[in-house]
């Protein structure tokens, strides 16, 4: 690891990963585009193709492709974008890992209309956990987890759906420069991002009860 | 001629059990020999034991394992960036000695004799030897490398590398990840489109790549692995059994007999090796007691006690898998990488985990899986040096292998860029103060993908200092964290109030400071002009003298009666020139002593060679094969000798 002088008076640095695509600040984006986009301008700015120029361009290459593949990440991937666009709008967003930040944060955003749900659910898992400790299993426990989580991704993907629903007419408000409109739906996509973020945490702990043996592999990716 | 000699960039392919050096001939990657023939070099390298003698890497070192095990370093890429805690299991089957003193958080150090090495220093003089080939092959100095690593290597494990390569008078110019440079290589031939998966089965490291290939760009979707497991990893197994039963039966232990360690090691190497052709084996090795250990092996047996080894490549692959939110259909090709993927138990393996006789598939070992990675490195030398034709095209974009954190209250580390992230990357993070007046924030760096600190590799702690005094809280620091497109972080940090740039101080927790690698790097400049032209000297001589020794036992040779005499006398003539040539220390004319002798000579050589053809040849393929065998850790040969003498 090395640190180096930064240089701060870079012009290039407020670009949005928007503007680095000539993208409008849409929320629907054709990815195949996209894609097709990041390899031309990966051709012009990848740090493979100034190995031989001086450390200045070296320098300038590598701010510019980082950049690049920061926005062709975000971009890509509908959720990220979302996320990103409200940080632009001014709007800060908790982001997927936040809560490692502070452990405490999530459980404070317990969405009202899912206290119930989640009170027994918590109640299930920690009993749960204290069988897997003893290595007993009980079915019926098991089961019933097994029913929650099938009832928490059908949450989750009625989250998306909705979202796919804000995305369309924040479009839709862009492109007739509806003020209002806009300001709705940026409400609107901050409250379900911050549900989905609070159900996949709820999924997360629950696979990671239902299939022990692998939790420390797959629990570090999600 | 300036002009090639400043663009020839070299790849390497530094690893665990052998090294190699290639370099993009036309438009075709080549290995170069070193001065024996042999294109692999073993990663072995001998500490002389006075100070006259040399440090010997190679094949000539790998003889030393067996006579003079103590001096004889290798498989030292295990201990790369690695610290004290995470080598004490490697360090019970690996004859490695740790200086006594090495604390928690250092380098390590190997002690041999009364000197200590670092594992980058090991590491340079194996780099320096290929260096020397590659010089040796152009005649000319080599200074710029693109230099393999594991793609699931951290930061510190990079960063010894690029040390390394320093010390070794090497700019390197790009780390490139093993199973990417084999796509690389695989690429070059067949410009097609899809989805490959790269299983890199090395002699101490595992990866596993997803690629998407399109229109020259290789873009890894992907990659995981194990940076401990690999055909080291069987040896011991292997080696285990054996130590155990010699143990038992006779009361000798092999610990406190260096040599038949070493003996052992081998033996049951040539044993694997011979069991991925035939159904059994036998290991055999003299014990200091005069009785023989012998055991024979089968395939089945084998295949049994390695299973639960192999098994531990499975889940990072289907890890890979899923991160590329990919199912095993669709990969549309694997390529298998490293010597340990000739066991056919392996090929069965991946076979069945990307569900390839289901679609009628199989892996791809059409390139030699011991020189795929080296091929490839060539590619991407040729690419850093500007391309050709048949590189211009080719644009490889690799991902970092592992999450970059920080850690945050309670010890829970906070992810700032995530796992295959296509690099270079960055992540801004803004920190501030929590007291009044405070001047320093200290920020603990880590990589890995589990949620609390103590868990992760920890990479580095920074202090960023020279903070304005300020209320808590109101100071805004702005610490930009950058991976380059080698996988290594940068960090630069800016109080955006005063838009002063932090001074950062930065300890490495496993790697050399600046100054260290400088007082490190090999004493000999061997990218000095005086120096090298020395070595060419040198070398130049030892070629005279070899062929002027065949010389003098011509006309013992039938052959040699059936020159003309007119032959005769020029060679004879040409043989005392050579001899003055050789004392004098001019290189050129030396250089066209030796040419004119072998040009004159050429005629007897023919003429000797039909003479004995098939002895001769068949001879000649023994010899080398069994040179190779006998020396270095797994050779590569196809067919493993029957007995061991």
């Amino acid at each position: 690891m090395q640190s180096h002088a930064q240089n701060s008076t870079d012009p290039e640095a407020d670009q949005t990963y928007f503007e680095m695509f000539s993208l409008p600040r849409k929320l629907t984006i054709d990815t195949d585009a996209l894609e097709r986009d990041f390899y031309k301008l990966s051709r012009k700015l990848h740090p493979d193709l100034f190995a031989r120029k001086s450390a200045e361009e070296q320098a300038w290459s590598l701010r510019q492709s980082s950049l690049l593949n920061d926005a062709y990440r975000t971009l890509k991937e509908p959720v990220a974008r979302t996320a990103y666009l409200l940080k632009l709008e001014g709007i800060r967003i908790e982001d997927e890992n936040s809560e490692n930040r502070d452990p405490q944060a999530k459980q404070n955003r317990v969405p009202a209309d899912l206290l119930e749900e989640v009170f027994e659910l918590n109640m299930q898992l920690e009993e749960m956990r204290a069988n897997l400790k003893m290595g007993e299993d009980d079915p019926a426990l098991r089961s019933d987890l097994v029913r929650a989580q099938a009832q928490f991704k059908g949450m989750l993907a009625s989250v998306d759906e909705d979202l796919r629903h804000a995305w369309a007419a924040w479009d839709l408000a862009l492109d007739t420069n509806d003020a209002a409109g806009k300001t709705k739906q940026k409400d609107t996509m901050v409250a379900l991002l911050d549900r989905r973020s609070y159900l996949r945490n709820l999924l997360r702990e629950v696979d990671s009860v239902l299939t022990p043996q692998v939790a420390g592999i797959t629990k570090v990716n999600i | 001629m300036a002009e090639t000699e400043t663009t020839r960039v070299v790849g390497i392919d530094l690893g665990t059990t052998n090294s190699l050096v290639a370099f993009m001939q036309g438009d075709q990657p080549q290995v170069i020999p070193g001065e024996d023939g042999s294109r692999l070099v073993p990663s072995v390298v001998a500490m002389p034991a006075a100070g006259k003698e040399r440090v010997i890497v190679g094949n000539r070192a790998g003889s030393h394992l067996l006579t003079n095990p103590d001096r004889a370093v290798y498989s030292v890429k295990r201990l790369m960036g690695r610290g004290v805690d995470d080598v004490t299991e490697e360090l019970k089957l690996f004859p490695f000695r740790l200086a006594p003193d090495v604390q928690a958080g250092e380098v390590l150090r190997i002690e041999v004799g009364r000197q200590q090495y670092t594992p980058p220093e090991i590491s340079a003089y194996i780099l320096r030897q290929l260096k020397r080939n590659a010089e040796r092959y152009f005649g000319a100095p080599v200074t710029q490398a693109v230099i393999t690593v594991p793609a699931y290597f951290n930061d510190a494990q990079r960063q010894a590398t690029k040390d390394a390569g320093r010390m070794a008078g090497l700019e390197v110019l790009r780390l490139v990840n093993e199973p990417t440079a084999a796509a690389l290589a695989y690429g070059l031939d067949r410009q097609k489109d899809g989805i490959v998966a790269v299983y890199d089965l090395g002699g101490g490291t595992f990866d596993i790549s997803i690629l998407k290939l399109h229109e020259g760009i290789f873009e890894v979707i992907s990659t995981n692995g194990d940076t401990h497991l690999g055909g080291d990893d069987l040896d011991n197994l292997l080696l285990a059994i054996a130590l155990d039963e010699i143990e038992s039966e006779e009361k000798i232990s092999a610990r406190q007999h260096p040599e038949l360690l070493q003996a052992l090691r081998k033996a049951v190497i040539d044993a694997k090796i011979a069991l991925s052709s035939s159904d059994s084996a036998r290991i055999e090795v003299p014990l200091p007691n005069g009785q023989l250990y012998r055991r024979e092996i089968t395939r089945a047996q084998f295949e049994q006690l390695i299973e639960p080894i192999l098994q531990r490549t499975a889940e990072p692959c289907r890890q890979a898998l899923r991160d590329a939110g990919l199912t095993a259909a669709d990969i549309g090709e694997v390529v298998l990488v490293g010597g340990s993927t000739r066991i056919p138990r392996v090929q069965q393996l991946l076979s069945e985990l990307f569900e390839l006789p289901a679609r009628g598939k199989r892996p791809h070992t059409e390139l030699n899986p011991d020189e795929v990675v080296a091929l490839g490195a060539a590619v991407q030398a040729n690419i850093l040096a500007g391309g050709s034709a048949a590189t211009e095209e080719m644009l490889l974009l690799d991902v970092t292998p592992l999450s970059l954190g920080i850690e945050a209250l309670g010890g829970v580390v906070a992810k700032i860029i995530q796992r295959n992230s296509t690099i270079p990357a960055s992540a801004t993070e803004h920190f501030t103060t929590g007291l009044d007046g405070q001047t320093n924030v200290a920020i603990h760096v880590l990589q890995g993908e589990r949620e609390l600190a103590k868990d992760c590799r920890s990479l580095a702690r920074f202090d960023l200092k020279g903070i304005p005094p300020m209320t808590a809280g109101l100071p805004r620091i702005e610490v930009k964290f950058l991976i380059d497109a080698n996988g290594l972080l940068h960090v630069s940090a800016v109080e955006a109030r005063s838009g002063k740039q932090a001074e950062i101080a930065v300890k490495p927790t496993y790697g050399l400071t600046d100054e260290q690698v400088e007082s490190m790097i090999l004493e000999s400049f061997d990218n000095a002009e005086a120096d090298f032209q020395e070595r060419q000297l040198i070398e130049a001589r030892n070629e005279a003298s070899t062929i002027l020794s065949a010389v003098e036992k011509a006309p013992q040779h039938p052959a040699w009666q059936q020159l003309t005499g007119e032959e005769r006398a020029t060679i004879s003539e040409l043989v005392t020139e050579l001899e003055i040539l050789r004392d004098a220390g001019d290189l050129d004319s030396l250089r066209r002593g030796t040419e004119a002798l072998d040009q004159a000579t050429r005629h007897f050589a023919e003429l000797m060679m039909d003479a004995t053809v098939s002895s001769a040849l068949h001879g000649e393929t023994m010899t080398t094969a069994d040179a190779k065998i006998g020396e270095g850790p797994a050779a590569p040969h196809p067919i493993a000798p029957a007995d061991f003498r």
